[in-house]
């Protein structure tokens, strides 16, 4: 029995790290994939229904799912789902929004321009930095080969 | 058939960051970085405009989604005004969502109360 036992928990130790990775893994596919299929139904509700181009109605789509996410985010719904959702609740746009909001609320206390509108960046500015600065390197290779025709 | 492709590919797109969690070191802050530099990349070489195409918002709503819409932005803002374009593009294209953000934070911190006692 005692080896049984020693055996067992080797066992243990072996297999659940690597079956609780798994089991992030789900819920994130689960609730990444979920807020992808809101955003597919939003976008052809404004599209088809409310007669948007497809650009405007994907923009809205995602601007509504920000909204959404204000909303749980305010609840404290939205990062205690993130607390099982992982991933499948920061890489969605409703993730940014999360990162720009959940600050905000949290340092309200230090006042609106200190406390909430310097704080709702701490995530989402380096998100913005690096995300244009690679669109300027994008724009620089774009210009110089209409400019130049390589 | 869109609704199960959106689901699919977003819900791998999500499994991609759930695994650099939990088997890397890195913070949310910089896989949200690394994400929307990769969007960025991927579009310019033309990868998730097809995404986009197969799987629609699965390949939208992801933070990818966002770097594509940057590179979208500033290729149309290079064909259209040139060289002012590379500085106005990304941002132009973006605006929309992270002005909602800003929006909705403001309203969401000014009706809460903050649940931080410390």
């Amino acid at each position: 029995m005692r080896t049984n036992k020693k055996q067992y928990d080797r066992m243990v130790k072996g297999a659940s790290p690597k079956s609780k990775v798994a089991k992030n893994c789900v819920w994130a596919f689960v609730v990444g994939g979920s807020f992808c299929v809101l955003g597919q139904i939003l976008t052809e509700v404004y599209a088809e229904y409310m007669h948007f181009s497809l650009g405007d109605a994907r923009q809205l789509a995602s601007i509504t799912l920000v909204g959404l996410s204000a909303l749980l985010t305010a609840a404290g719904w939205y990062n205690r789902l993130a607390r099982r959702a992982g991933a499948g609740t920061l890489v969605p746009i409703t993730g940014f929004a999360n990162a720009v909001v959940s600050p905000a609320i949290e340092f309200s206390t230090e006042g609106f321009v200190t406390g909430v509108a310097s704080r709702m960046f701490v995530i989402a500015g380096p998100v913005i930095v690096y995300g244009t600065l690679a669109s300027v390197a994008y724009g620089v290779i774009l210009y110089v080969r209409a400019r130049f025709g390589i | 058939m869109n609704y199960v492709w959106a689901f699919v590919v977003g819900g791998l797109i999500c499994v991609a960051g759930q695994l650099l969690i939990d088997l890397t070191k890195l913070t949310p802050a910089r896989i949200l970085v690394i994400f929307v530099v990769s969007g960025v990349v991927l579009s310019a070489i033309g990868v998730w405009e097809k995404l986009v195409d197969f799987a629609g918002a699965g390949a939208t709503v992801p933070i990818l989604g966002f770097g594509h819409i940057l590179a979208q932005g500033v290729e149309k803002a290079v064909a259209q005004s040139g060289f002012v374009g590379i500085f106005t593009g990304g941002m132009t294209a973006c605006s929309g969502g992270v002005t909602a953000s800003l929006m909705f934070a403001l309203i969401a911190s000014a009706l809460t109360k903050s649940k931080s006692q410390s």
